[in-house]
């Protein structure tokens, strides 16, 4: 191993990394609020790229009849639970925010898609289009077990992973997409070829990290979320709504995985069940992180990829061994150095 | 109570006596799903074409039960044994992945039930124990072809990057065995997994080496992946692959990356650029009808081709067999797999087929031609 190829190495570790990270912060983001460790934000990612090249395409993206399905679902669940505890007024709400806002982006996609419209747009459109999945999910899966176990939630969390998998077939076949680069530009840092895809996959992972620092220190709303996730009853007594704090968390999330899955749309192959994988060693970033703090959770996702990078270098059959072995010391590193939970409540 | 039981005895009677008109049945089991649904889903499409063209023989209807495996080896097995001991095949087809090839070849040798295998096999079976046989040309064949294309290309070091599973180790073997001192030397066994998305620390290996061509052991659209990072690291050498790589998806992804590759292929891939003495002209023009017939889609990989070939090979053993033995019987298995392991000279769309007991492959060099990708399309180079 050269100085050289150490270099290339580790500026396409960072790529990767940076695209973990974008996930893991998702992860993050989404347990410290809801307690769900949301293993399908893999698949968003791929669903993103798969969709976008759908568009590239001109094609109708599968993910349209997915957000369909999923709306008319939630929405017949939100109106029955509403009109089983008689809250009748707030149904017209309830149909407005599951059923009417996604049919809107569905038929803005519809739309748009005849006249062409130009890269920019198409990517603006994925996104839209990505973004009611997770939170539409939400209400059909996660809401009605709120108040379960972590490790109930997980086990659903797992399962849900499954059916998307096979939605993921069913809407967009097997074959894997690639989309068009959105740069073709290069830079030369210190004697290494960086392509313009890579600077951009690491500025968006930059950006949107201290979008969320800004967002969470100082809005409103991001106290809110940070209440929730410290504690949900004492949030409740405030009058923050738990379920709303879930669903503006899934929709942050939803993005974070969206512009992740268009970044390496360009870079990789991405197939219907490339989500696991990506989900996957985000989550194991996240574990280096302690699944709390979100500078963690980004530093253990650049560390995954760089691993992974010298390790596909090294010795390629044993790569994905040498990543995820590297759970075990992490995780036992966290349970001796920690504090257990249970004091931490009592405080 | 009475009336129950003469209720009973009646659709007992019947089963009986639809069972009695056995028609030949087939058990078909590919990958529609998982990793490896990009050429299970041809093969799926390659049978269906296949029954269009040809549906009975000697006026016996064919019943075909098709499964998918998920391709997952388990699966795959669950799928063999179900069918052997609940629909009472009378003949196995699958599958698309070789691991899961090799796992219904285990269960159909355990139960006696011929089997015709789309997927290359590995290994010498025992003659006097054999009641399979595989269509496609054997993984060595592919890369001995091609890499007497190397030699004639004047190659002489070659890298080599591919799958690390079953596939991945069939070609690279086949490289390993036609090593010679003065000729072609493999000079890297570089690995990369179906679902992994980028390949640069494998590529650089190789690249470290110098070679003047590199070998890819993939297959599908993920075959395209070390192609596209060669050619981000500027990579000037010649590029070849073998027919595992040959779909639409292929040219799709690899785009100008994969310009120029040469893959060793069977000829149907190129069948309208083929002299008109070629053997499978003629065939493979039929099946591309009988195809485009089934499906309304023009056949554009070579998968589907090996289900028609495998099909090929079952009629007309089929035809011999019914002369000794009725369908649904384990006299009709024992006569089909003998028939089958008895094939001469059978012209199918891939190549011209000839088995014996003691090998799985019957195919020699006429069943291989090698394409070239130019302008993303694959032309004939004789």
């Amino acid at each position: 191993m050269t100085a050289d190829i150490a270099a290339i190495l580790a500026i396409d570790g960072i790529a990767t990394g940076a695209v973990y990270a974008l996930v893991a912060i998702g992860t993050v983001l989404i347990f410290t609020v809801t307690r769900v460790i949301f293993i399908p934000f893999g698949d968003i990612a791929a669903f993103t790229a798969l969709t976008l090249a759908a568009l590239d395409a001109k094609q109708l993206p599968g993910t349209v009849g997915l957000v369909v399905v999923l709306a008319c679902m939630a929405c017949t669940m939100e109106v029955v639970s509403l009109a089983r505890s008689g809250e009748l007024r707030a149904v017209p709400k309830a149909v407005l925010f599951y059923l009417v806002l996604p049919l809107i982006v569905v038929g803005v996609v519809w739309l748009t898609m005849r006249f062409t419209p130009p890269m920019p747009v198409r990517i603006v459109l994925a996104l839209l289009l990505i973004m009611p999945i997770s939170p539409l999910l939400d209400r059909i899966v996660f809401r009605p077990i709120a108040d379960a176990s972590v490790l109930l939630l997980l086990t659903v969390s797992v399962a849900l992973h499954f059916a998307l998998v096979g939605l993921g077939l069913l809407f967009f076949g097997p074959e894997g997409v690639r989309t068009e680069p959105l740069t073709s530009m290069a830079i030369e840092v210190a004697g290494v070829h960086v392509s313009g895809q890579t600077v951009l996959i690491l500025t968006a992972a930059l950006v949107f990290s201290g979008l969320l620092f800004l967002f969470f220190d100082f809005t409103l709303i991001g106290k809110a979320l940070r209440a929730t996730a410290l504690n949900r009853t004492g949030a409740r007594l405030m009058g923050i709504r738990p379920a709303r704090a879930g669903t503006i968390a899934y929709l942050l999330g939803s993005l974070m995985a969206g512009v992740s899955g268009i970044l390496i749309a360009p870079v990789n192959t991405i197939f219907y069940d490339s989500g696991f994988l990506l989900g996957l060693k985000a989550f194991v970033g996240a574990i280096v992180g302690g699944m709390a703090s979100y500078p963690g959770a980004a530093l253990g996702a650049f560390g995954v990829g760089l691993l992974e990078s010298f390790a596909s270098f090294q010795s390629s059959t044993l790569k994905d061994v040498i990543v995820f072995s590297l759970l075990i010391p992490v995780l036992l590193w966290r349970s001796l150095a920690s504090q257990h939970s249970e004091e931490e409540v009592e405080e | 109570m009475r009336k129950m039981l003469s209720l009973t005895a009646l659709i007992g009677g019947l089963v009986a006596a639809s069972t009695a008109q056995a028609d030949i049945t087939i058990g078909f089991v590919t990958s529609l799903s998982g990793p490896g649904s990009s050429i299970g889903i041809p093969y799926g499409r390659g049978i269906q074409a296949a029954m269009e063209y040809k549906s009975e023989v000697n006026g016996e209807k064919i019943k075909l039960i098709q499964l998918d495996d998920g391709s997952d080896p388990s699966a795959a097995t669950r799928n063999a044994r179900k069918l052997i001991e609940e629909e009472k095949v009378d003949l196995l087809i699958g599958t698309a992945t070789a691991p899961s090839t090799i796992a219904m070849m285990a269960v159909a040798t355990e139960l006696k039930v011929p089997m015709i295998a789309v997927s290359p096999v590995i290994g010498q079976p025992n003659p006097a124990d054999q009641w399979g046989i595989s269509v496609p040309q054997p993984a060595s064949l592919l890369v001995k072809v091609v890499a007497d294309r190397m030699k004639r290309d004047a190659m002489k070091n070659i890298g080599y990057i591919g799958f690390s599973d079953a596939w991945g180790d069939l070609v690279y073997n086949g490289a390993k065995a036609v090593e010679t001192e003065d000729g072609i030397k493999v000079l890297t066994n570089e690995r990369y997994a179906r679902v992994d998305t980028s390949v640069t620390g494998q590529i650089l290996k190789v690249l470290a080496v110098r070679p003047d061509a590199v070998l890819i052991g993939g297959s599908g659209t993920q075959g395209a992946l070390p192609l596209l990072a060669l050619g981000e690291r500027g990579f000037k050498g010649k590029t070849y692959g073998t027919v595992a790589l040959v779909n639409p998806d292929f040219v799709r992804v690899g785009g100008k990356a994969a310009e120029g590759i040469q893959v060793s292929a069977g000829p149907v891939i190129v069948a309208e650029q083929l002299p008109d003495s070629h053997f499978a002209k003629k065939l493979a023009l039929e099946f591309r009808a009988a195809y485009q017939k089934a499906h309304n889609l023009p056949t554009t990989d070579g998968f589907s081709a090996y289900s028609f070939d495998g099909w090929m090979i079952f009629t007309s053993a089929a035809a011999g067999a019914l002369k000794t033995a009725k369908p649904g019987t384990v006299e009709f298995r024992k006569a089909l797999r003998d028939e089958i392991l008895g094939t001469k000279e059978l012209s199918g769309v891939h190549a011209v087929y000839n088995f014996k007991p003691g090998a799985y492959h019957g195919v020699d060099e006429r069943a291989l031609v090698i394409v070239r990708l130019v302008n993303g399309a694959w032309t004939y180079q004789p």
